[in-house]
C-alpha cells in the first residue's frame, strides 16, 4: 500500500505549525536571522502555559523595534536601553501579569547598561531576554559592546582592537553574579537542539515570574547575517566556531 | 472635608499623590526636591492606599518607569528638580509622543549644568517649548503656594487622563520647601483593575483578551506619512487643550495701568510689590499664568487696553517675557526683571524696577505730549501769520 | 511493520530561501528550487519526500516560520 503525500497532510496529522500567537505580518529580519525564531519560541510558551491575557512585553530599540507587529500579545515599546525600567514600571503596578523585556546587545548591554544592572540588581520579577549578535544590526553593522576581538565592522573596519576599543562584555555572567537574578543561561537558535533546549530555558522563565522568583536573563546568542556578511547558514557556522568560545552555551545560574 | 495641615510644598506633593488614587511613584533623589520621595517612603503608601513607591538607580529610569506604569493605565507619578528633569527628556518625549497620561514635578533650581540648590524659575523654556525632540507640548501648571502644590497633583492627574498628555508641575524651590498650611482632601480610591480596563482598555496595555486585538504602545512609525498623520492629530490636541485648560488670575488688574506678568514664586513677591506700590498711589496690578502651557495670549492682549506697560518677572534671565512679547505684539512696552542662578528677588527691588519702567513711558509720554504741544503751537503761530 | 512517515508544506511567499532548513533536515528531505517567489527568494521544497519523517527539525529552525509539519504512522 503506498500513501501519498496528501494522505498525510491531513489536520489530524500536523505536528508543528505557527502559533496564533505570532501574527501574520512577515517577519522584516534579514532571511536567516535567528529573531525569528526566538519570537516563535516565547511566543508558543505563552500559548502553552494560556497566559496571553496577563502577558506584557516590552520591545527594544534595534531591529526587533516592531517585535509588536508580530507578537500578538500587548507590548511597549521602549527607548533605546530603557526597556528593563519600562519593564519595571509595568511589574510593579502588575505585580501577578508576566513582564519580559526583548533586547538586543546594543540596546541591553551598551545604551542600557545601568537599566540592566539595577533590574536584575532588584530582583524585578520579569524576563529579559538578550539577543546577543555581536553587532549592531538596524544601523547597519557598527561595532556593539559584544563585538569579538579581531571583528570587522562598520565602526571598527581594520578589526576590533582591543587595546584602543576594548574588551568584548559579558552580560549573563554579569548579571548572574546579582542577588536578584534567580536564573542565568546562554542558548542558541541555530540547530533543533539547540531550540528546544532554549525553549526549555523560555518555559522555566515564564514559571519563575509565576512563582515570583525575580529576573531570568536569558542570553541566545545569535547571527547577524547581513552584519557579518556571511550566508545565513555559513553564519551560524561561524558563530560555532567563533562566538560560542567567548559566549559559552549553557546554564550559568539557576 | 478633609482636615488643615501645616505642610512643605514637597510633602504637599506626596501627600496628594496617596490620597488622589496615584498607583505609583517612582523617583530618584535630587535637592530641593529629595523630600517627595522620603515622604512617600516613610509613609509607606503600599500597606495603606496599594500605592507603589520606589527609588530608580536614575531618573532616566524612573520616567521609564513612569512610561512603563502609564502605559498600563496606571497613574504614575515621578518628581526631580532641573537637572534630574534634563535626564528625564528622552523619556518625557516618548511618553508625549506614545501619548500617555503621566505627572511629572520640577522643583526648579539654579542652572545650567549643577547649579545651585536654590529655588530658580529658569526651566520655563524646557518645560513650554518643548524640553525634548519632537513637536509636543506638556500640560504646564506652575503653584505658587503649598495648597496648590497640593491641589495641582489631582488636577494633574485629571488632565493627564483627560487628554492622555503629559502633565508637568512646575514648581520651584521656594515652593518646595517652604511651609504653609494646606486643606487635606478625603482619600480618593484607586482605580481596581475594573475600572482600568473600563478607562483604558482601547489603548493601554494589560494582557490581550480574546475580545480585542493587541494594544500597543509606541512613539515609532517607519514611514513618515502616518507620522505626520500622528503629529497633526497631537496637534489638534494641543489646540483643544489650549481652548479648554487655560488657567489664569488677575491680581487688582481692574484699574491697572502697569502690569505685572508672573508665575509660581515670582507672583506672590509681585503680590506684595503691588502693596509697596499701592501705597505709593501707584496703579499696579498682576496677570498671574497658573497654566504656562497654554498661556494666556488672549487675556494679556486685552489687558494692554488699559495697560500702559507690562513687566515680566522671574527668577531668570527672561524666558516667559518672550511670550508675554508675544501677546502683546509691540502695542506695549514689555519689559523683563528678574534675580537668578539660586536668587529671589525682594519686592522692593521688584517695585523699583517697575517704577523705572513706569519712569520710562512717562518720560515717553511726556515727551510725545511736548511734541504734539510744540506742533500745536507752531500751527497757531502759523495761523496768526496768516 | 509501522513506520513513520512524514511531510511539509512551506509557506512559500513567507520563504526567504535562507536554507537553514535544508541543513537541518537529517533525512535530506528539502531542497532548495529554481524558481523564486514573489520577493524573489528561492524556497525550500520536498525533493525527496519519501524519507522524510515529520521530525520537525527543519520547522523549529526556520527563522520565519514557514513551515508546518505532518506526521502518521503507516503500517507497511
Amino acid at each position: 500500500m503506498s500513501i501519498s503525500i496528501q494522505d498525510i497532510i491531513k489536520e489530524e496529522n500536523k505536528v508543528f505549525s505557527k502559533t496564533k500567537l505570532l501574527t501574520d505580518k512577515v517577519f522584516s529580519y534579514c532571511p536567516g536571522c535567528g529573531h525569528g525564531v526566538a519570537h516563535r519560541i516565547i511566543m508558543e510558551v505563552i500559548e502553552e502555559m494560556g497566559i496571553v491575557n496577563q502577558t506584557i512585553g516590552v520591545a527594544p530599540v534595534g531591529c526587533s523595534v516592531l517585535a509588536y507587529d508580530f507578537m500578538d500579545i500587548d507590548m511597549q515599546q521602549a527607548a533605546h536601553g530603557r526597556a528593563p525600567a519600562v519593564a519595571t514600571g509595568i511589574s510593579r503596578v502588575f505585580p501577578d501579569k508576566y513582564v519580559f523585556t526583548y533586547q538586543g546587545d546594543g540596546d541591553l548591554a551598551a545604551i542600557g547598561t545601568a537599566e540592566t544592572i539595577h533590574a536584575c540588581s532588584r530582583g524585578e520579577n520579569i524576563i529579559i531576554f538578550f539577543i546577543n549578535n555581536g553587532i549592531y544590526g538596524m544601523t547597519g553593522g557598527q561595532m556593539a559592546p559584544t563585538t569579538l576581538e579581531g571583528m570587522k565592522t562598520s565602526t571598527s573596519p581594520h578589526g576590533r582592537d582591543l587595546h584602543q576599543m576594548g574588551f568584548p562584555i559579558k552580560m549573563t555572567e554579569i548579571v548572574a553574579q546579582l542577588d536578584g537574578v534567580q536564573f542565568a543561561t546562554r542558548q542558541a537558535v541555530h540547530t533543533p537542539s539547540a531550540v528546544r533546549k532554549t525553549k526549555k530555558a523560555v518555559k522555566k522563565a515564564f514559571e519563575n515570574v509565576k512563582n515570583k522568583k525575580g529576573v531570568s536573563f536569558i542570553e541566545i546568542v545569535s547571527n547577524c547575517n547581513s552584519g557579518w556578511k556571511l550566508a545565513p547558514v555559513k553564519a551560524n557556522e561561524w558563530m560555532e566556531e567563533f562566538m560560542f568560545p567567548v559566549y559559552p552555551i549553557g546554564d550559568i545560574k539557576g | 472635608m478633609g482636615e488643615l495641615r501645616l505642610m512643605k510644598g514637597n510633602e504637599a506633593i506626596a501627600e496628594a499623590a496617596i490620597r488622589c488614587g496615584c498607583d505609583a511613584y517612582f523617583g530618584y533623589p535630587i535637592t530641593p526636591q529629595s523630600e517627595i520621595l522620603e515622604y512617600l517612603t516613610l509613609q509607606n503608601p503600599e500597606k495603606t492606599t496599594g500605592m507603589v513607591v520606589l527609588q530608580a538607580e536614575s531618573e532616566i529610569a524612573a520616567i521609564n518607569m513612569v512610561y512603563g506604569a502609564a502605559a498600563c493605565g496606571k497613574k504614575a507619578l515621578t518628581s526631580s528638580s532641573s537637572p534630574g528633569i534634563s535626564l528625564k527628556q528622552e523619556g518625557i518625549s516618548y511618553i508625549a509622543g506614545a501619548e500617555l497620561p503621566a505627572v511629572i514635578v520640577n522643583v526648579v533650581r539654579g542652572g545650567p549644568g549643577l547649579g545651585t540648590i536654590q529655588p530658580s524659575q529658569s526651566d520655563y523654556f524646557q518645560s513650554v517649548k518643548g524640553g525634548g525632540h519632537g513637536d509636543y507640548k506638556l500640560i504646564v501648571l506652575a503653584p505658587n503656594s503649598v495648597q496648590e502644590q497640593y491641589d495641582f497633583v489631582k488636577l494633574g492627574f485629571d488632565l493627564a487622563f483627560k487628554y492622555r498628555n503629559p502633565v508637568l508641575i512646575l514648581s520651584d524651590g521656594a515652593i518646595g520647601q517652604m511651609m504653609e498650611k494646606v486643606q487635606i482632601s478625603d482619600f480618593t480610591p484607586r482605580w481596581t483593575e475594573e475600572e482600568i480596563v473600563q478607562m483604558t482598555g482601547s489603548w493601554a496595555t494589560h494582557g490581550k483578551p480574546e475580545t480585542r486585538k493587541h494594544n500597543i504602545v509606541t512613539s515609532l512609525n517607519l514611514q513618515p506619512e502616518p507620522q505626520e498623520e500622528h503629529n497633526h492629530h497631537l496637534q489638534r490636541k494641543y489646540k483643544e487643550i489650549e481652548d479648554n485648560e487655560l488657567r489664569y488670575e488677575k491680581f487688582f488688574c481692574e484699574d491697572a495701568e502697569y502690569v505685572f506678568v508672573a508665575y509660581g514664586t515670582s507672583s506672590r513677591l509681585c503680590q506684595k510689590a503691588i502693596q509697596l506700590g499701592r501705597e505709593k498711589g501707584l496703579k499696579l496690578g498682576l496677570l498671574r499664568p497658573i497654566t504656562l502651557f497654554p498661556f494666556p495670549k488672549k487675556q494679556i492682549k486685552m489687558a494692554t487696553k488699559k495697560a500702559k506697560a507690562f513687566l515680566a518677572v522671574e527668577m531668570s534671565a527672561g524666558q516667559m517675557v518672550e511670550d508675554v512679547q508675544l501677546a502683546v505684539k509691540g502695542k506695549r512696552p514689555v519689559k523683563h526683571f528678574g534675580r537668578y542662578g539660586g536668587m529671589i528677588p525682594m519686592p522692593d527691588e521688584i517695585l523699583e524696577a517697575m517704577e523705572e519702567l513706569i519712569a520710562k513711558v512717562e518720560k515717553k509720554e511726556a515727551k510725545k505730549a511736548q511734541k504734539k504741544a510744540k506742533k500745536k503751537a507752531e500751527k497757531e503761530a502759523k495761523k496768526q501769520k496768516n | 511493520m509501522a513506520k513513520i512517515r512524514g511531510a511539509v508544506v512551506v509557506d512559500v511567499e513567507r520563504c526567504k530561501g535562507c536554507v537553514i532548513c535544508v541543513n537541518a533536515c537529517p533525512t535530506n528531505v528539502l531542497s532548495m528550487s529554481k524558481d523564486v517567489n514573489g520577493k524573489g527568494y528561492s524556497f525550500s521544497y520536498m525533493e525527496n519526500p519519501e524519507a522524510c519523517t515529520g521530525c520537525m527539525s527543519c520547522s523549529l529552525v526556520c527563522p520565519d516560520v514557514v513551515i508546518t509539519v505532518y506526521r502518521m504512522k503507516v503500517n507497511e
